[in-house]
């Protein structure tokens, strides 16, 4: 529910909870994030192959309502998948959620 | 020691995996093997019967001495030495997964590690279930090379990203599946690879 900000939405979570990066099955980048901020940072960093992987597998959705506990977030990254997006426009639409979601819980 | 003698100093390391160093070139029959700190002389009937028992472990005293032209007593006594001295570690059936029933998929994992931490990065993947293999390599970076099992692409994704992604010194991770197995075998006192220099340089 918007305004109600959940600790885990601006804590780090521990390493063993932290998203991991992956470009394809079994292979790690080497980037991972431990909260929301951090999460949104390595959106611009790392390859976009990894985004395209983790997003049409709901791996970015799962992450998100699972660990960082933000349904609603992770209803707007869902809805994401529908528009097939690839390469840096999904790059860019990904950050532009995140950070318009992080600037409403930091109001 | 003759010119022809051939010496193996055998050093345990961990996990019972042994490094080997030779010496010196000479005849087959004239192997010997010494484990340092617990002198345990093999020769070249040894050898012979573990090549047997590889062949076929299940056959009797009588059958590899009959087999090597010894007496059955002697391949007890060998056999019992060499388990005790651990160079016999077991005895296990080779299990055909796929007609078991067991439809696994196999991956060739490289895990690129910070060296401070590579030790207990592998030391963690021998405890895993799904990793049947683990080495280290120093290469232009220090890598760990695991053979992995799972059900799946799926269930091998989650055990990579949940339980070695994760681990503390691990930088990144390549993972190859396997599509088409030519070989797969354990060393094999038959195929030992300095045995084939010593037959080369006989021929």
């Amino acid at each position: 529910m918007k305004g109600e900000v959940t600790p885990k939405v601006i804590k780090t979570v521990p390493r063993e909870k932290a998203f991991y990066f992956f470009t394809s099955i079994g292979n790690y980048t080497g980037e991972n994030a431990s909260s929301l901020k951090e999460f949104m940072e390595k959106i611009n960093e790392v390859n976009v192959k990894s985004l395209e992987f983790h997003l049409y597998r709901g791996d970015f959705e799962k992450w998100i309502a699972e660990v960082l506990e933000d349904k609603e977030l992770a209803e707007e990254i869902r809805k994401l998948q529908k528009f097939n997006l690839v390469g840096d426009t999904l790059r860019k639409q990904l950050y532009t959620i995140i950070l318009g979601h992080l600037k409403y819980l930091t109001r | 020691m003759t010119r022809k003698q051939r010496n193996f100093y055998i050093f345990p390391i961990k996990n019972n995996k042994f490094k080997h160093k030779s010496l010196s070139i000479g005849r087959e029959a004239e192997i010997t093997v010494k484990l340092k700190n617990n002198t345990v002389v093999l020769d070249d009937t040894d050898y012979k019967i573990l090549e047997a028992l590889q062949e076929d472990a299940k056959q009797t005293y009588m059958a590899i001495g009959k087999h090597l032209g010894i007496a059955h007593s002697t391949v007890y006594d060998r056999i019992k030495r060499m388990e005790q001295k651990g160079i016999i570690k077991k005895y296990a059936a080779v299990i055909d997964a796929e007609k078991a029933g067991k439809k696994t998929i196999t991956a060739i994992m490289t895990v690129y590690t910070d060296p401070k931490e590579s030790e207990k990065v592998a030391e963690k993947l021998c405890k895993a279930p799904e990793v049947l293999e683990v080495y280290t390599s120093l290469s232009e970076e220090l890598l760990i090379i695991a053979k992995v099992v799972a059900q799946n692409q799926e269930s091998l994704h989650d055990f990579i990203a949940n339980s070695v992604a994760p681990l503390p010194g691990v930088l990144r991770i390549r993972t190859s599946i396997v599509t088409k197995k030519f070989k797969e075998t354990q060393f094999l006192m038959a195929n030992d690879p300095t045995k084939a220099k010593i037959y080369k340089r006989n021929t």
